[in-house]
């Protein structure tokens, strides 16, 4: 770090430039031992000026302040959210705490490390969440270095009916293990309803570091009162998942035209008064209601009368509203089906239970109602309230920027709908959205921010973006926003989806934008249009030639849609081109896209 | 040539002579917008341009609304009309088309029009070029059908008189080909042809086009199944002992008028006199140059033939032809035209076949509920070794059919309804243009409406004990008249939803011109004027007095005479 770099990062705001040379000069010859406790000392003797107290005293010991280091892997922001909360807890229990999401943090940083806590979801077949894909390489590399100074707590999340559930937890588990650290306590997997699994977990390590780093050292003062959110990130709204803020539906449109095999609605939703803010690539949280019709059934199939009363975290409710409001019935899980086994023994069934793999297979299209079709049994409210998870929002990216329709928040909605031995079954939170609520109805809102899906901030930076199918709704964010300011560079969409005539969603808008000269190119793949499958990784091959020189000039490069098959081939075909079109070898390609990952030049929204 | 500059009209000359101007020989930009895929239509000029070979860019208007809510483009697609001299197709032919129309319109239709040729409706972009290479390997081209050229030249299907109609054929073949734009633009762009670096002309349309749309039709006496006055130039054919001789020519018959604007209105044509056959194409070339010439440029709705004729003289305009031809036109031979509709059922012709004519309401060749149109057709076509003849009045003759496979087609067109008994005269007499929901001049309901107005009608005649006599009934979606309303007895000319012009007046023959009766009313109140005035032609009417003939002796309606000065009137 030569000197010249550090004064072009003078933070001339908060202090001058003879400051920061004093300090550049003072903090020299300190090892990283030393700078992590002068970090913590400065912080602590910041905290004492705010709180009104004077200069720390002179007698004071410099004594290594034990601190927690949370990382996060994070893909549709809820191992985000679980790690942002325990950091508010453990802060509140007076633990001084640093928050990084994996893609921020530097891998080197890690031996330095005494308490380190992780928190990271898995994703398909056992993958790791883009932002956590870098730190997991490293420390299952050879290069991760021995970490005998470290405590750690592993968290994953995941979803138990997939084979290689919470996988990227326990490959971090195991090899911090192997490193040298030492288990605060024992990996937890969550599953999807991980909100109760998390909130006693973090209460116990909360109180276990709380001795250890009290033992030790004075600890940074409590913060009095309740976590003030707004000092920790201004731009935070009070609305928040668990405080969500009551929008009302404005419009919901079906934007597939009468011959699609696709019924795609947009959304349009009032945050009027709010002052809820978003920006271009985050999600919108929708609580919803399971609907009346799907509860009568399934309170009918277990025999329990729908007027009868239950308590649900404190609440006394009938059955049937507490299965409207608080518990969720359209995904399926293992765990329904162990607790139901409990209440209702079934061989069948628990040789299904025994088989992962079939149970897995059988869960995938049903719900829970089917289930209980399928191996029918009389059971008590408590008993079926006791099997099912509490409800969970869904979250949609945003179609919109608010630059273009100030309180308004837009999404693009696919109706889900199948058939399960003959009864139709439908999406919970599609249905909620696009035929269940009418237009001028309020519903549960907030915002889900995702740092990891943002526009360059060089408004001369090209873009492109591929997104197939609903994946193409926070590109029009990005586009309304660009085209309010006004931004230089160039933009590049792909877009597919079944068929030109019915299935080019906002097809007028992109007329237009193109018109206007917002977006300079449109590469379309209409998939059942001719005998041979078209899809937009054949479209991005197609123009690798041109696709590489937009990289070349910096381009960014944006993923959003189906997370399974699409984000994979498109990624293959990406690689290809840069091959191709770089005259790279296969690894370097992928050292290339790597790069760009790094440089937040290649960012995915995938699910 | 074109020297009497008296003639042509001053002024700013009409957006669509840029157009024409502009289009390197009707190209455009056409190539560039079928790469463009981000919409299913033309831009521009190329809107324009596409007509000159044979489409119209169309869209779904019942859904055009919905789509823009959906945040959809209009559904655009192109109508495909067919360049068909005579609306003669092989059974290969017709096999092609079945197919494409199946695999790749939207509709799945092929439809017979007044134009006798097939029209496609609800072709995608993508598919423009597949539908033109479909059609030219089987020896079909659509150049010139719409747009301000020569389109298609119709000629009488007459299966009877073989002799007279094969030359007749011919003659309506060199027509159209002697009249046709000679760019390449359409080998190029559809058929990606090679391009070649010549120096373009066309030397009888002219490098602006003609000033409007042309029509030519070859007649046979005394059926007027193509209806001469709807056309702009017509050669009456005239036969000695079974052969062909020459042709009366008739110039300046057209239907098209505009709502509102007086100075446009249907307008029979003018008899030219005789000419030898050797003098045909000169003769056509001449009446195509005068009119390319004198035309008028500044006003597109004065400017089709008829227009020029009231304008200049006929007298002046048949003498500027003359001289254009080298000719001097004949007395007139005298002719006589007696019928329109088609003669269905079986005729044997003179030279010993078969001819089959079917009634096809509406032209609409589709496959419905119990009446597999298309695939009878299609299963015909298969056995068939004759050819298929297409009528202006939208049906279609199984022509030429040896004595020993009658038989057998017989059973197939009963099979899928083709044949059934029981369709009224009144049904048979009747006919409508397509309109909605395809047609974007349309501002009535016609195909759709006609089927129903029918029963109606068949209703009346019943109630007023007339049930086995007819009236000539027709009903066009917009003044532009394809339907050819306006040589009805009852016409009904669209004018909004559900609302349109009542025009009675017309003769069977198709030599009057029907004046309006009732302006902008009701299918209600039409029916109640038709229960009415039926009621008193069952009553007062002679015998085999025909209902427009009936309503003019009984002064309910004044006969148009000179429609330039009485149509209004």
């Amino acid at each position: 770090m030569s000197s010249k770099n550090n004064q072009a990062l003078v933070p001339s705001a908060v202090i001058n430039e003879s400051q920061w040379q004093q300090i550049n000069s003072a903090i020299a010859p300190l090892n990283n031992n030393q700078l992590t406790w002068m970090s913590g000392y400065l912080a602590g003797l910041a905290h004492q000026q705010s709180a009104g107290h004077v200069a720390v005293p002179a007698s004071a010991a410099p004594v290594v302040e034990k601190q927690l280091t949370i990382l996060f892997g994070s893909q549709t922001g809820n191992a985000k959210g679980v790690a942002q909360e325990f950091k508010e807890k453990a802060q509140h229990a007076g633990l001084k705490v640093n928050l990084h999401s994996m893609a921020d943090y530097k891998a080197k940083q890690l031996k330095n490390e005494t308490h380190l806590l992780i928190v990271v979801s898995t994703h398909g077949e056992g993958d790791a969440p883009d932002d956590a894909v870098e730190l997991h390489e490293f420390v299952g590399s050879k290069k991760a270095p021995k970490l005998p100074e470290l405590n750690f707590a592993v968290v994953g999340l995941g979803d138990s009916s997939y084979e290689f559930f919470c996988q990227t937890a326990k490959d971090f588990d195991a090899r911090l293990e192997a490193l040298g650290g030492k288990r605060i306590t024992p990996r937890v997997d969550c599953d999807v309803d991980y909100e109760t699994v998390t909130n006693a977990f973090f209460d116990q390590i909360a109180i276990q570091l709380k001795e250890e780093f009290a033992a030790s050292q004075a600890t940074v003062e409590p913060i009095a009162g309740s976590v003030n959110s707004t000092s920790l990130d201004a731009a935070k709204s009070e609305y928040s998942k668990k405080n969500p803020f009551t929008a009302t539906l404005l419009e919901s449109q079906k934007i597939t035209g009468r011959d699609s095999v696709k019924d795609i609605r947009h959304i349009e939703i009032s945050l009027e008064d709010s002052g809820i803010q978003y920006q271009p690539g985050d999600a919108l949280g929708i609580w919803f209601t399971n609907d009346d019709a799907l509860v009568s059934e399934l309170l009918q199939l277990v025999g329990v009368d729908e007027n009868e009363s239950i308590e649900v975290g404190g609440d006394t409710l009938s059955i049937k509203q507490a299965l409207i409001e608080k518990f969720e019935l359209t995904l399926s899980y293992p765990t329904f089906v162990k607790s139901y086994l409990e209440s209702a023994p079934n061989e069948k069934l628990q040789a299904l239970f025994d088989d992962k793999a079939k149970l897995r297979e059988y869960l995938a299209d049903k719900q829970i109602v089917d289930i209980v079709a399928d191996f029918p049994a009389k059971i008590t409210a408590e008993q079926l309230a006791r099997a099912l998870r509490p409800i969970t929002p869904r979250l949609y990216s945003i179609a919109s920027s608010q630059a273009e329709v100030d309180d308004e928040v837009h999404l693009t909605v696919a109706m889900v709908e199948y058939d399960v031995n003959g009864n139709v079954r439908n999406g919970s939170a599609s249905n909620f959205l696009g035929k269940r609520l009418e237009e001028g109805q309020e519903l549960k809102v907030f915002v889900e921010h995702n740092n990891n899906f943002r526009l360059p901030e060089n408004p001369e930076t090209p873009v492109i973006m591929v997104g197939p199918g609903t994946g193409i709704a926070p590109f029009r964010s990005f586009m309304q926003q660009r085209a309010e300011d006004e931004a230089d560079g160039k933009n590049w969409l792909f877009f597919g989806n079944p068929s030109f005539t019915q299935d080019f969603l906002y097809q007028t808008e992109w007329q237009r934008f193109v018109k206007d000269g917002v977006v300079d190119k449109v590469s379309l793949a209409f998939s059942r249009d001719q005998e041979q499958k078209i899809y937009v990784q054949h479209r991005i091959l197609e123009n690798g030639a041109e696709l590489f020189d937009w990289l070349e000039q910096g381009a960014h490069f944006y993923v959003c849609g189906d997370a399974t098959h699409m984000a994979k081939d498109v990624h293959d075909a990406l690689l290809t081109v840069v091959q191709e079109h770089g005259g790279k070898s296969e690894e370097d390609a992928e050292a290339y896209l790597t790069e760009m990952r790094r440089g937040k030049r290649y960012q995915k929204d995938v699910y | 040539m074109g020297s009497d500059n008296k003639f042509i009209v001053e002024g700013k000359l009409a957006e669509n002579e840029r157009i024409k101007g502009e289009s390197n020989f009707l190209r455009g930009t056409i190539a560039q917008d079928l790469k463009d895929d981000l919409t299913g239509g033309f831009t521009a000029d190329n809107f324009q341009l596409i007509r000159f070979h044979g489409m119209y860019q169309q869209d779904d208007r019942d859904i055009r609304a919905e789509r823009a809510k959906q945040k959809l483009e209009p559904l655009q697609n192109v109508m495909l009309r067919a360049r068909l001299p005579g609306g003669i197709i092989s059974p290969d032919q017709w096999l092609a088309i079945d197919k494409f129309a199946a695999d790749h319109s939207l509709y799945g239709s092929i439809r017979l029009t007044t134009r006798q040729t097939f029209q496609f409706h609800g072709v995608l972009k993508p598919q423009i070029k597949l539908m033109h290479q479909t059609l030219n390997k089987v020896g079909i081209d659509s150049i010139a059908t719409a747009g301000d050229v020569n389109r298609n030249v119709l000629c009488t299907s007459n299966p009877v008189e073989s002799a007279v109609h094969q030359e007749a054929y011919e003659w309506a073949k060199k027509i159209s080909e002697h009249l046709l734009p000679k760019t390449r633009a359409y080998a190029e762009i559809w058929l990606d042809g090679e391009k070649v670096e010549t120096t373009e002309n066309e030397p009888i349309l002219g490098n602006n086009y003609l000033p409007r749309k042309f029509k030519t039709t070859v007649v046979i006496p005394p059926h007027n199944d193509i209806d001469v006055h709807a056309n702009d130039l017509n050669f009456v054919a005239i036969a000695e002992n079974g052969k062909l001789i020459g042709f009366n020519v008739l110039v300046g018959g057209g239907l098209a008028m505009t709502h509102g604007d007086h100075s446009t209105y249907p307008r029979k044509a003018d008899d030219f006199g005789f000419i030898p056959l050797d003098k045909t194409l000169d003769v056509a070339a001449a009446v195509v140059g005068t009119q390319r010439d004198w035309g008028n440029r500044v006003n597109r709705k004065n400017a089709k033939t008829k227009y020029t004729l009231e304008r200049v003289g006929v007298e002046n305009f048949k003498a500027e032809v003359e001289s254009r031809a080298g000719i001097e036109f004949a007395q007139s031979r005298p002719y006589e035209f007696t019928s329109r509709g088609d003669r269905f059922g079986w005729v044997e012709g003179v030279d010993g076949k078969y001819h089959l004519t079917v009634f096809i309401e509406n032209g609409r060749i589709l496959d419905y509920p119990g009446k597999t149109l298309k695939t009878g057709c299609a299963e015909i076509a298969k056995v068939h070794t004759g050819d298929f003849r297409l009528t202006a009045n939208q049906n279609l003759v199984i022509a030429g059919v040896p004595a020993e496979q009658k038989e057998q087609i017989e059973s197939l067109a009963k099979a899928h309804g083709l044949i059934s008994d029981g369709v009224s005269n009144q049904r048979l007499d009747s006919m409508a243009c397509v309109s909605l929901p395809t047609c974007p001049l349309a501002m009535a309901e016609a195909e759709r409406y006609l089927p129903d107005a029918v029963t109606e009608i068949e209703g009346l005649l019943a109630k007023h004990n007339v049930a086995d006599r007819s009236i000539i009934f027709r009903v066009t979606g917009c003044p532009n008249g394809c339907g050819r309303a306006m040589l009805a007895e009852v016409g009904l000319v669209g004018k909004g939803p559900g609302k349109y012009n009542f025009h009675l007046g017309g003769d069977r023959q198709g030599t009057r011109i029907p004046k309006m009766y009732k302006e902008n009313i009701s299918e209600q109140e039409i029916l109640a004027h038709l229960d009415e005035l039926i009621g008193r032609w069952a009553k007062e009417g002679n015998q085999d007095e025909g209902f427009g003939d009936f309503l003019i002796r009984a002064k309910v309606i004044a006969p148009v005479v000179n429609s330039a000065k009485d149509f209004y009137a």
